[in-house]
């Protein structure tokens, strides 16, 4: 069961690692200009929500097999995910805005917020493994 | 040394960049050529090119306009001489001393940007110069070719025969020169260019100001000039005279300097380098002190000095610069003013913009400030420095405006830099004859073989002579690299709300009305579209085709999944079905007349004209009076009627929703902008409807509560509005790129338009009315820079289907202290900045937020030039007198309309100030953030400005505040779209016959919206001011003769901010609340 878990943990992980690499390479992309601002708006928008899905996803794992650290370790990761996603005022088209990502360093912090969470995503990803195994020795 | 002479010739380009490192490069280039046989390098450069350009033919500047530029035009069409010239350098080139005639070339250039007076006419002077310069030097013919370029600007190192000549040389740059001294080609070259009489105008440009330092050797310059120096300029002038001429190999060989008598053969020019890189600096410093005589003038002179100049003191002397250039402007903009004290700051004419501390030369070709603006004159070396300041750094452009001379150059090949794609202009360096280092990036390019000929005064190798080079502001008709798609012929639509409340207000007779009067000024070619789309609950498309004996309206009532009925048919070419046309237009009004249909569909009827469009693209104009009510977009009233604005509480700035958003993204990937003209009397929420214009670059236009009986004012307004607009230029799927030198970037950019990638600007329209502001961020550190500059490439199709770019470039001094970034703040420019930034701020945060922001900026910037420029703290409120008027702006600013907490003011409104104060050019914006009161009863001509035979009186600007009102004079208020003119109770009855018409006090009337044409002097007056005023604006401001029972009575008192109000601090109360921060 515990297997089980971190298995199902370190997929998901992997898929938060993916994603933050593909949101990284794209927001350099249009740093240096090969895409332009919409096309990598609308790219970025639609995996907004599989990517707090998948947080999720991993909270509530850890939540309901009770491993409290490795929750508390998740939590403000998702909350900001669903803070951010709810705090998009109306008028815009989605987290990342076509109209506003060029303006007051949008951009940079997108940047490194993508750095921010594929480093956290790496982290748990070793947790994870190490867990995994331990389940595995033990069972 | 040869290095730096030859840069000497070329540089056009501010020595100030080039370091001393960058000789390095010239040198080169230049020894091989002089000591060996024709070397690689060189040679191939010149015999690869193959067979010059035909010279003129590429560029024909001349022809589009009066380039102001070309003076000496004529030549240019007369193409020919100058090629015949050319083509006979590949010939000779060919043989062994190929490189022969590029140099003479060369020592052309110089000469007919040089000097256009005093050389004869070409061939014949060219012919005698080189007799007396062929005496001297009785080198080989080849050799001597290879000499002479070292005359003109390079050295030939070698030679020996140090003439008498030469040893004076040194005597003057006593010093020694230690470095050869970067080619500070820069100085060089603009003295040629500058000033016939070489010497006496401070042509130093960089160099020449750093040197200043210097001073001794300059006089022992002086005294050295007149003899030694006078013979090499001759040959100089010698070269000039030739331009044309097809430099036979005598003069190659005679190195025509020497003509003059003096024996000095042209190597002793480079003999003496070393030492002549002292002098230059000395050289430089000179100008301003030495007059030369007479025979330095001749346009030898002009030579001389070029060589001396590559020795570069520049690099020396660079870092004295910003001290200098601080001790010029510290009297003035520094000069500390205790606010509290002094009441009466406002400038007694306009505000200037500073001038930026640059080289006089250069500011001299310096980007017009009307045209681009940055808020710090001087730039701050280092981002920290920048954050001590306080101050914002942004420019302000308005790249498109309408400009009374500007050079259009033609040309198939545009020199832009190879790796940032800077397009080339007057700041950059020439390190050598061929080679120009960017101004941005700093790499080194080759300068292609077409631009070594100069089109305006038809001359080969004198690039820095170019149109291009000469002007900051210049346009290119560009080739079709240019162009992804053949260029798109003009194409409007109208899209007409016909809804019963829209049909009330009466506008559409005036919109038919001025589109029939104006239907043949419309800008555009044989090839202008013109459509027109009306819409309520459904949609109505007019088939104008030819053949057609009348319009045909086809209803589309399916506003969910719009489409078009005949796309090919709704669109039509505007000469080929013209009468159509005005028959749509003369019947249109009368069609709708009795409509009852209330609802108003205006997503779909953009949707339609967006198919409509998106092939071509184009102008869309939507006029709409109300809220859109059903289909797609449809809104929802958000404001609610009569509440109390405090300052946290304004809400619904964001827009609704993202649909107007998403289609004006649409609308702008395929090149079609969309112009709003709202005109209604209720609550219509423009922060949604105006994302369609904001984002696909249109303009807004809002006249509230319009209706044509109830406000005549209103609608006359709305008629000149709607005239200037249909008839002002335009141009077409333009893109704007901003480039800046490297270590700067672009951190927010303010306007109407889509950033497509991090300077890249989307303009599917631009429009000559239209401003922008950016503001950057210092990134990587300035420190070995003397300048820096921006550059705004604005590519359009004209109305006439041609492509053009517009090209602007600004440089500025960089500098290191906060006293010289507090000296060059440009108060005018940091207030549309703050506005622009304050109402970003106002729609991501809060109004109560951004009103802070904008007191902490003016409390921020007065601490920090207290706590660190100050070295004497004195009582009171101190502020540099440069930035005197930023708390009074702040102030204004929170008296806006945009800002202001009042509960009068109505969310749409405000919606609208905020687009405006970050759409309008700046000199606009200003009048609407602080208007300008004058007296107006006494109006006379002292001090008038005469304009084409008008006169018209200057009155002194007032301070905006009651107490400089009185009941026995008239005032006029200019609020920008506004004009007041306030009569006074006791006022003069002589001003209010003769100038109102009227009897008495108690007989003007309540809503009187223009002044009677009488035949008085106070009446002509008066009214020149008005058309005066109106005439320098794009819109048309209304004018209201009000008295103290006048309902706009109110209206205008808001204007006077320096008074307590019932939300907000007097000016003085403002002071002091300043006074008491910064103090804390």
């Amino acid at each position: 069961m515990e297997a089980a878990v971190f298995i199902l943990s370190l997929v998901d992980c992997c898929a938060l690692i993916f994603l933050s690499v593909y949101f990284i390479i794209t927001l350099s992309d249009l740093e240096c200009d090969y895409i332009n601002a919409r096309a990598c708006c609308s790219k970025l928008n639609k995996w907004v929500i599989p990517e707090m899905i998948g947080q999720a996803l991993a909270t509530v794992l850890m939540l309901v097999s009770m491993h409290w650290f490795v929750f508390l370790l998740n939590l403000p990761v998702a909350s900001w995910n669903v803070y951010r996603y709810v705090k998009v005022p109306l008028g815009n088209m989605g987290v990342y805005d076509p109209t506003e990502i060029h303006n007051r360093g949008q951009l940079k912090s997108h940047m490194k917020e993508a750095m921010i969470k594929l480093g956290f995503h790496l982290l748990c990803f070793f947790i994870y493994l190490y867990s995994m195994i331990l389940a595995l020795i033990n069972d | 040394m040869s290095g730096g002479g030859y840069a000497a010739q070329n540089g056009a380009g501010g020595s100030y960049t080039n370091g001393p490192s960058q000789n390095p490069v010239g040198v080169y280039s230049s020894n091989q050529g002089l000591m060996a046989p024709p070397l690689t390098g060189f040679m191939n450069s010149l015999t690869t090119k193959g067979p010059p350009p035909p010279g003129p033919n590429p560029y024909i500047t001349g022809r589009h306009q009066p380039s102001p530029v070309a003076p000496p035009p004529s030549s240019w069409s007369g193409v020919a001489p100058p090629p015949s010239s050319y083509s006979q350098h590949p010939q000779p080139g060919v043989t062994p001393p190929p490189v022969a005639p590029p140099p003479s070339s060369y020592s052309q250039h110089p000469q007919p940007g040089v000097m256009p007076p005093p050389v004869a006419p070409p061939p014949s002077s060219y012919s005698q110069h080189p007799q007396p310069g062929v005496t001297p030097p009785p080198v080989a013919p080849p050799p001597s070719s290879y000499s002479q370029h070292p005359q003109p600007g390079v050295m030939p190192p070698p030679v020996a025969p140090p003439p008498s000549s030469y040893s004076q040389h040194p005597q003057p740059g006593v010093t020694p020169p230690p470095v050869a001294p970067p080619p500070s080609s820069y100085s060089q070259h603009p003295q040629p260019g500058v000033m016939p009489p070489p010497v006496a105008p401070p042509p130093s440009s960089w160099s020449g100001i750093t040197q200043a330092p210097v001073a001794p050797p300059p006089s022992s310059w002086s005294g050295v000039t007149p003899t030694p120096v006078a013979p090499p300029p001759r040959s100089w002038s010698g070269v000039t005279s030739t331009p044309v001429a097809p430099p036979p190999v005598g003069n190659h060989t005679g190195p025509g300097p020497y003509s003059t008598g003096t024996r000095l053969p042209p190597v002793f020019q480079n003999t003496m380098q070393p030492p002549a890189a002292l002098q230059q600096g000395l050289y430089q410093a000179q100008p301003g002190q030495m007059i030369r005589p007479p025979a330095y003038h001749s346009p030898s002179a002009p030579a001389l000095y070029t060589q001396v100049q590559p020795s570069g003191s520049a690099a020396q002397l660079s870092p004295s610069l910003a001290a200098m250039s601080l001790q010029s402007q510290t009297p003035e903009a520094l000069r500390v003013v205790n606010l509290l004290q002094e009441r009466n700051i406002l400038p007694s004419g306009a505000v200037t913009p500073p001038t930026p501390c640059l080289p006089q030369d250069l500011q001299k070709i310096n980007c017009c400030p009307e045209v681009f603006r940055c808020t710090l004159t001087s730039i701050p070396q280092t981002q920290a420095l920048l954050n001590k300041a306080k101050l914002p750094l942004g420019l302000l452009l308005h790249p498109f405006k309408d400009l009374s001379q500007l050079p259009v150059v033609t040309s198939s090949n545009i020199v832009r830099c190879r790796s940032c794609r800077t397009y080339i202009n007057p700041f950059v360096t020439f390190v050598d004859a061929r080679r120009w280092k960017c101004n941005l990036c700093h790499r080194v390019n080759d300068v292609p073989e077409e631009f070594m000929y100069n089109p305006v005064s038809r001359s080969y190798g004198a690039p820095h002579k170019r149109p291009e080079v000469q002007n900051a502001t210049i346009e290119f008709i560009a080739p079709s690299e240019y162009m992804l798609r053949p260029p798109q012929p003009a194409v409007y639509l109208f899209v007409l709300d016909v809804s019963h409340n829209a049909v009330e207000t009466g506008y559409l007779d005036v919109v038919c009305q001025s589109l029939l009067e104006n239907l043949d000024s419309l800008p555009g070619d044989s090839r202008t579209k013109i459509g027109f789309i009306t819409f309520d609950s459904t949609i109505h498309f007019y088939n104008l085709q030819e053949g057609l004996s009348q319009p045909q309206m086809l209803i589309v009532s399916d506003i969910d999944d719009v489409f078009l009925p005949s796309p090919d048919s709704l669109l039509v070419n505007l000469s080929e079905c013209k009468e159509l046309v005005q028959d749509l237009l003369t019947g249109l009004p009368q069609m709708f007349s009795s409509t009852m249909e209330t609802q108003s569909g205006l997503g779909p009827a953009l949707q339609a004209g967006f198919k409509l469009l998106s092939p071509t693209g184009g102008r869309i104009s939507v006029f709409q009076t109300q809220l859109p009510t059903v289909g797609i977009g449809a809104l929802k009233p958000r404001e609610e009627p009569g509440q109390k604005a405090h300052a946290k509480e304004v809400q619904h700035l964001n827009p609704a929703t993202d649909f107007y958003k998403k289609l004006a993204l649409d609308c702008s990937g395929h090149h079609v902008a969309v112009d709003l003209f709202l005109l209604s009397a209720q609550y219509c929420d423009l922060s949604s409807l105006g994302c369609i214009s904001r984002y696909s670059a249109g303009s807004v236009y809002y006249y509230p509560s319009y209706h044509r009986q109830r406000s005549p004012a209103q609608t006359e307004r709305f008629q000149r509005d709607l005239k200037r607009y249909l008839t002002r230029k335009i141009g077409f799927e333009a893109v704007m790129r901003i480039r800046c030198t490297k270590g700067l970037s672009i951190h927010t950019f303010h306007g109407n338009f889509f950033v497509r990638s991090t300077d890249l600007l989307s303009l599917a329209n631009v429009n000559p009315d239209a401003g922008f502001a950016v503001q950057m961020s210092i990134e990587e550190n300035l420190l070995d820079l003397q300048a820096v500059s921006f550059q705004a490439a604005l590519l359009y199709t004209s109305s006439k289907g041609e492509r053009r770019i517009r090209v602007h470039t600004l440089c500025l001094p960089v500098v290191n202290s906060l006293s010289d970034i507090f000296a060059g703040a440009d108060v005018q420019a940091i207030t549309a900045l703050l506005a622009s930034m304050a109402v970003d701020r106002s729609v991501t945060a809060s109004l109560g937020d951004a009103r802070d922001a904008l007191i902490n900026a003016a409390i921020d910037s007065l601490s920090s030039y207290r706590s660190s420029v100050l070295s004497v703290q004195q009582p009171g409120l101190l502020a540099p007198a440069c930035l005197r008027l930023l708390p009074l702006y702040i102030l204004a600013l929170l008296k806006h309309r945009a800002f202001r907490t009042s509960a009068s003011t109505r969310l749409d409104e405000r919606v609208f100030s905020m687009f405006q104060l970050k759409s309008q050019p700046l000199p606009f914006l200003m009048l609407t953030v602080h208007p300008g009161l004058y007296r107006a009863d006494d109006l006379s001509d002292e001090g008038a400005l005469n304009v084409s035979e008008r006169t018209i009186p200057q009155p002194r600007a007032l301070q905006l505040s009651v107490e400089k009102l009185s009941r026995d004079a008239a005032f006029l208020m200019d609020c920008g779209t506004v004009l007041y003119l306030w009569i006074g109770r006791n006022c003069n009855p002589v001003f209010l016959t003769q100038v109102l018409g009227v009897e008495s006090y108690a007989a003007v009337p309540l809503n009187m919206d223009q002044l009677p044409e009488l035949d008085t002097a106070e009446s002509s007056r008066i009214r020149a001011l008005i058309d005066w005023l109106r005439e320098r604006r794009p819109f048309h401001p209304v004018l209201h003769v009000i008295r103290d029972e006048s309902p706009l009575k109110a209206e205008f008192l808001q204007y006077l901010i320096e008074d307590l109000s019932e939300s907000a601090l007097s000016y003085y109360e403002f002071l002091l609340h300043l006074q008491q921060q910064i103090c804390k």
